[in-house]
């Protein structure tokens, strides 16, 4: 058979259909719900957002609203206030769900902020390399050195409370990490050669970075995120137990666990309910990375 | 193969010129005010390439191969000399008046899959080239040339969606090949492309990659330490050693006389698949190692290994010298030994 004839019917064969492709994310979905414990959390933390989106309908009472027959009492199905009143006759089981939403937006907003500053920086640190990536490195080693509840203080001291401040301190601080991780990835893989061969088409140094760098260097993003949220939400908690963070009568589990810690003896639902599903959705979170890192890099195991 | 090129290459000017080109890689060395020392990969390399021709660069391990193809590319930014394209010196050229050039330029590396991007479909990884220097195609223009350069290469064009991983290693060779093609490029630099493939895939690559050039008038850079492809595929070779061009002939002559003690011992080192000559041949066999970059020796590179080392080689370092027609030659000897 001679070239023209073969490559004819190459490309007869290209009228077929196209196959296809699998691809690494693809495979590593299947890898991740094959994984109990990741399935498992998954739906676990689907529920509990669930309930934290339709707080309102679930529950005849509203997060600030004061039953003043209900003062502290225990949980009781049949006045509706499944897990007890608070100290101020407020239903726990919403204010457990507003927590929810507080902790979980917290979780999700800070590690949002942090997972887009921190790529792209630790991207283009790693990628240019040299004196950028000097320049660049140490600013993030002074903003490490600087003491987290210190930062805190100052930002409320000159801004006064607010939620945002919390959303703002979160994502200042967690990107530093994100940035590190990436910048190491990235500077393992800008001496590949599918990078050079970018350089040698003259793709343009924006899109190397969008297209080549970050798509690679992704799964240990996501590994890092998922372990990211926890440790915001845990941050949370720890700033509003001292004080510091959502104002009454919005609250969070950190407020809502604080309060309980105060009359542990006296009435233990207020510190068990909002402590089981903090410790819930810590599990969960750190269950997906679990299994998220195995997916995506089945070498390691 | 080569009778076409070489009446051919004549009377056409060359369309790359090197010209004493240096690539030295700064080292930092361990005292806080010692100076940097100069790692010299590339020391002053010269040589002219033809449309259609096929150049061979051959030799050992770290002698700078690569490094002269990437320097050629300015993948790596040359310390001095000149790289002229079609008579332009692109040594320094700012990217802007880089970019266009771009297109004419190519490379083919020698890890198959390592040059593909594991999150990118085969069809973007060809398409890449194009979406960069010709956007005004459209998606189904562009589509249409990654089938048809698919098939050109020997790749079944319904496999555009799969991914690298999915293919074989003489399979993603040809998908860095149809990634390099698909400009229609002059001159591609294949950097060891064959190295990691086994040897009956090699034999397809190669082939494929003497159609191509065939076909597209392509001028080749065939990096190699494999001295039985070079013969097959290149029409002339020029042998490296530590960063200096020691021969520069055509095939034919650098095979049946090589003039330089390097490239007598490279030589002597191809088997011959025939046993009774085999067994009977003479062998050079050069003892030692490459010595460092760092630090090479005076005078001519190679006396160190040299078994016809004399004091004048210790001094002055020897020019390349036109010895024939098609054969260029630097060492100090070359008529005695």
């Amino acid at each position: 058979m001679n070239k023209s004839e073969k490559t004819a019917l190459l490309q007869s064969a290209g009228a077929a259909e196209e196959i296809e492709g699998r691809s690494l994310w693809r495979d590593a979905r299947i890898r991740l719900f094959r994984n109990k414990a990741a399935v498992g959390s998954m739906i676990i933390l689907g529920i509990i957002t669930l309930l934290a989106i339709f707080a309102p309908l679930l529950s005849p009472y509203a997060y600030d609203q004061i039953d003043w027959g209900y003062i502290q009492e225990g949980p009781n199905w049949e006045n509706g206030h499944i897990f007890g009143t608070d100290g101020n006759g407020r239903d726990l089981f919403i204010r457990v769900l507003y927590g929810a939403r507080v902790s979980l937006a917290v979780g999700l907003l800070a590690t949002t902020v942090s997972l887009i500053i921190g790529v792209t920086y630790g991207a283009v640190a790693g990628y240019f390399g040299g004196k950028i990536d000097s320049i660049m490195m140490r600013f993030v080693d002074v903003l490490y050195s600087l003491p987290f509840m210190f930062f805190v203080i100052m930002l409320m001291v000159v801004f006064g409370r607010n939620i945002f401040l919390i959303f703002v301190a979160l994502g200042a601080v967690e990107w530093l990490t994100m940035a590190r991780i990436v910048r190491g990835q990235t500077l393992s893989l800008r001496r590949r050669e599918f990078i050079e061969a970018a350089h040698a088409t003259g793709v343009s140094n924006f899109k190397i970075i969008f297209r080549h760098i970050i798509p690679n260097v992704l799964g240990p993003v996501i590994v890092y995120m998922t372990l990211t949220i926890p440790q915001v939400i845990l941050t949370e908690s720890f700033l509003s137990f001292l004080g510091l963070g959502v104002q009454e009568p919005l609250t969070s589990w950190g407020v809502l666990i604080s309060e309980g810690a105060k009359v542990i003896e006296a009435s233990t639902w207020m510190l068990i309910y909002p402590a089981v599903f903090l410790a819930l959705t810590l599990f969960c979170f750190n269950f997906i990375g679990d299994g998220l890192r195995d997916a995506l890099d089945p070498k390691d195991r | 193969m080569s009778v076409m090129n070489k009446s051919a290459k004549k009377d056409a000017s060359p369309i790359l010129s090197v010209r004493d080109l240096k690539v030295h890689f700064p080292i930092s060395s361990k005292g806080l005010f010692a100076p940097d020392r100069q790692l010299k990969a590339v020391d002053g390399v010269n040589f002219d390439l033809y449309p259609g021709e096929t150049l061979g660069v051959v030799g050992e391990s770290g002698c700078g191969k690569s490094t002269l193809g990437r320097a050629i590319l300015q993948l790596i930014p040359p310390t001095d000399g000149q790289v002229a394209w079609l008579g332009k010196n692109i040594v320094g050229a700012p990217h802007r008046d880089m970019q266009p050039l771009r297109r004419d330029l190519q490379i083919i590396f020698q890890d198959p899959l390592a040059s593909l991007n594991p999150r990118m479909t085969i069809g973007e990884i060809i398409a890449e080239p194009l979406v960069t220097h010709k956007p005004e195609l459209g998606k189904e223009e562009i589509k249409a040339r990654v089938k048809r350069m698919m098939a050109r290469v020997g790749l079944l064009p319904q496999m555009i969606n799969r991914y690298p991983h999915e293919f074989s290693g003489g399979q993603c060779q040809r998908i860095g090949i149809a990634r390099a093609m698909i400009l229609e490029p002059k001159l591609i630099v294949c950097d060891e492309p064959v190295s990691a493939l086994d040897v009956s895939i090699q034999a397809q690559i190669v082939n494929l990659l003497q159609e191509l050039q065939r076909e597209f008038d392509l001028s080749l850079i065939f990096i190699s330490h494999d001295l039985s492809i070079v013969r097959h595929i290149c029409h002339r070779i020029m042998v490296l050693y530590l960063g200096n061009v020691a021969e520069l002939a055509d095939r034919d002559s650098i095979y049946a006389a090589p003039r330089h003690p390097y490239t007598k011992a490279l030589i002597s080192a191809v088997p011959i698949p025939d046993p009774e000559i085999e067994r009977n041949k003479e062998r050079i066999v050069l003892t030692g190692d490459l010595p460092s970059p760092l630090s090479p020796p005076s005078g001519c590179v190679f006396r160190t290994r040299c078994p016809f080392a004399k004091d004048k080689c210790a001094q002055e370092p020897p020019v390349l010298e036109r010895v024939s027609d098609s054969q260029e030659v630097a060492c100090h000897f070359h008529d005695s030994i």
